[in-house]
């Protein structure tokens, strides 16, 4: 099965990966607290109020949320994720994104070597659709196919 | 987006390669929430950064702040930040001690960082700057470059001054070139409401605990709340205490950025309910909803039927009357159940000028011999330690309990359990 949904590049590039899903809002400092901390290579999620990441490698995954939420440290976060190549390989939003992971997504770009891709406005049905360990392959245009 | 000539000339590069990136990372930014131009930081303001911590892991954040330093670049206005994570008053155990040796290994060095970019003072450590002890209150209208949502959300709303919820770096960022992207909060039409909450509760409702309710149901979203004025005189020192802890639950448990109290706060007061946008979305809050979203609450405590070992007040710090006010219900606890100290340490933070100027009253010293540790302590920042994240505490703080594995009690629980009463069933 196979479905493609468009939606709008925030930081363009094309990428392929496994999907991870969040169908909460992802908290980023709650979740790559511990691999910061800790040098967890895989950056897995250690947010425990998120039941469906926690404990789960976020590290060169498709990671497909709707928004991320909570402290305003949250661009920074990413940013530092970035520099010690544990970002997700591409940040998929359903919404459109919020300001703190725009932050993240750009600060990622302009100050790090990382080439983590962002789209943004996919859309409530890609999050619906989209599942754990599918193939994700992203465009240039900001278009996303969805694999499994 | 248009710039004008002198961004236009920083984005090129006239400033130096590093400001032209800080630049061109603004415009990125503002480019996706559809700006269309940069507005300049209200000059005389001052700025306020969240990153306050010198954590070790951080140190891609501390290696930009080098280059900055090196490149010659200072931020273009004075700012306060965040309280700092550190103050051995507080209780800590050898373990814990060594924990937090390793994890905010950076903080003096970090401190000579926000130094050397334009810190305001050393007593600039607060997530309430915006206190007249602290120096930086900002005007109605003033543009803003601030991160820290609790600061930001009272300064939009309770001030009226006009600030997106950055992230950290870019507070910074727009300090340093002395503009902002011009979008969201800082128009006129992204401070219209989307949601009408009216509060139809028995009495005032515990602070962070409505505003977690709301929160949880707008999201980003700006709440126009109606039935609070009945409880206060118009915008005094009590409603501004209330309203900073309500925007911090609001803030910390959704990503609310601004909201309008009716006949309170200076928009709701000036437009009223025109401020609602057409098709606004109506949410009742009544004692059964906040029940509900208090039973809510997860527990992540090892052994939920722990004793607490510790107790933290003040996230986000308290105001000086609101350090008289528990002083008094602790004193008058502590008679009521007939004892002469706390029976776990409770420690209650508050900005370091605040708490200068609340030390020359008796009743500082009476808390402190009572078994209370007056701190200006980041507690958020205390509980990042592994070791006391294991520790079970416990807050009437649902900012604190929201980023933490501290429980939350309503007040007057938390009051009683720390003074050896009966406690609520909060808890």
């Amino acid at each position: 099965m196979e479905r493609v949904f468009k939606g709008r590049p925030i930081v363009k590039g094309k990428c392929k990966a496994k999907a991870l899903v969040s169908h909460e809002g992802f908290n980023t400092l709650a979740s790559y607290q511990h691999s910061l901390m800790f040098g967890d290579k895989k950056a897995k999620c250690s947010d425990q109020s998120n039941r469906e990441l926690y404990g789960k490698e976020m590290a060169g995954r498709a990671l497909c949320l709707p928004q991320t939420i909570g402290s305003t440290t949250g661009g920074l976060v990413l940013y530092c994720a970035s520099s010690f190549s544990r970002e997700p390989k591409c940040m998929l939003f359903s919404k459109e994104i919020d300001s703190l992971a725009a932050a993240g997504a750009i600060l990622s770009e302009v100050w790090t070597d990382s080439d983590m891709v962002a789209v943004d406005m996919l859309g409530d049905e890609f999050l619906s659709f989209v599942q754990d360990g599918d193939d994700i392959e992203v465009f240039e245009d900001g278009s996303v196919k969805v694999k499994r | 987006m248009k710039l004008n000539e002198r961004e236009e000339a920083i984005l090129n590069g006239k400033e130096g390669e590093v400001k032209a990136k800080i630049m061109r990372t603004l415009v990125k930014y503002g480019e996706i929430f559809g700006a269309e131009k940069m507005v300049d930081i209200t000059p005389g303001t001052k700025g306020h950064l969240v990153t306050s911590f010198g954590l070790s892991v951080m140190k891609p954040v501390y290696a930009l702040m080098d280059e900055i330093i090196l490149s010659g670049v200072k931020s273009s206005q004075p700012f306060s930040a965040d309280p700092i994570p550190l103050d051995s008053n507080v209780p800590q155990s050898l373990v814990q001690k060594l924990f937090f040796k390793i994890m905010y290994g950076m903080q003096s060095s970090y401190n000579e960082q926000l130094k050397a970019l334009g810190l305001l003072d050393e007593k600039a450590f607060t997530c309430t700057c915006y206190l007249d002890e602290v120096g930086n209150t900002p005007k109605r209208g003033d543009i803003l470059s601030w991160a820290e949502s609790s600061a930001v959300v009272y300064a939009n709303s309770v001030l009226g001054a006009r600030c997106n919820r950055n992230s950290g770096i870019i507070d910074l960022f727009g300090s340093i070139v002395g503009c902002v992207p011009f979008f969201g909060l800082l128009t006129d039409e992204g401070r219209k409401a989307d949601y009408l909450i009216e509060v139809k509760t028995e009495k005032l409702p515990e602070a962070q605990l409505l505003g977690s309710a709301i929160g949880l149901k707008v999201m980003e979203e700006t709440p126009y709340i109606v039935g609070l004025d009945k409880y206060f005189m118009g915008l005094d020192d009590s409603a501004k205490a209330y309203l900073k802890d309500m925007g911090a639950g609001a803030a910390s448990n959704g990503a609310v950025g601004l909201y309008h109290v009716e006949n309170i706060t200076p928009e709701a007061v000036d437009y009223k309910r025109a401020l609602l946008k057409e098709g606004y979305k109506t949410y009742v809050i009544d004692d059964q909803e906040l029940e509900r979203v208090l039973e809510s609450y997860p527990v992540i405590w090892k052994n939920p039927d722990s004793k607490a070992k510790v107790a933290f007040v003040g996230c986000p710090h308290l105001t000086e009357k609101q350090l008289f006010s528990w002083a008094e219900r602790i004193e008058a606890a502590l008679k009521k159940n007939g004892r002469k100290k706390t029976v776990i340490p409770l420690v209650i933070t508050a900005a370091p000028a605040v708490l200068e100027k609340f030390r020359k009253n008796e009743a500082a010293s009476r808390l402190e011999s009572e078994g209370v540790v007056l701190s200006y302590i980041c507690p958020l920042m205390y509980m990042n330690n592994p070791e006391c994240k294991k520790m079970p505490t416990i807050t009437s703080s649902n900012k604190l309990r929201t980023y933490t594995s501290s429980r939350y009690m309503k007040e007057e629980d938390l009051i009683e359990y720390v003074t050896g009463g009966k406690h609520g069933k909060s808890i």
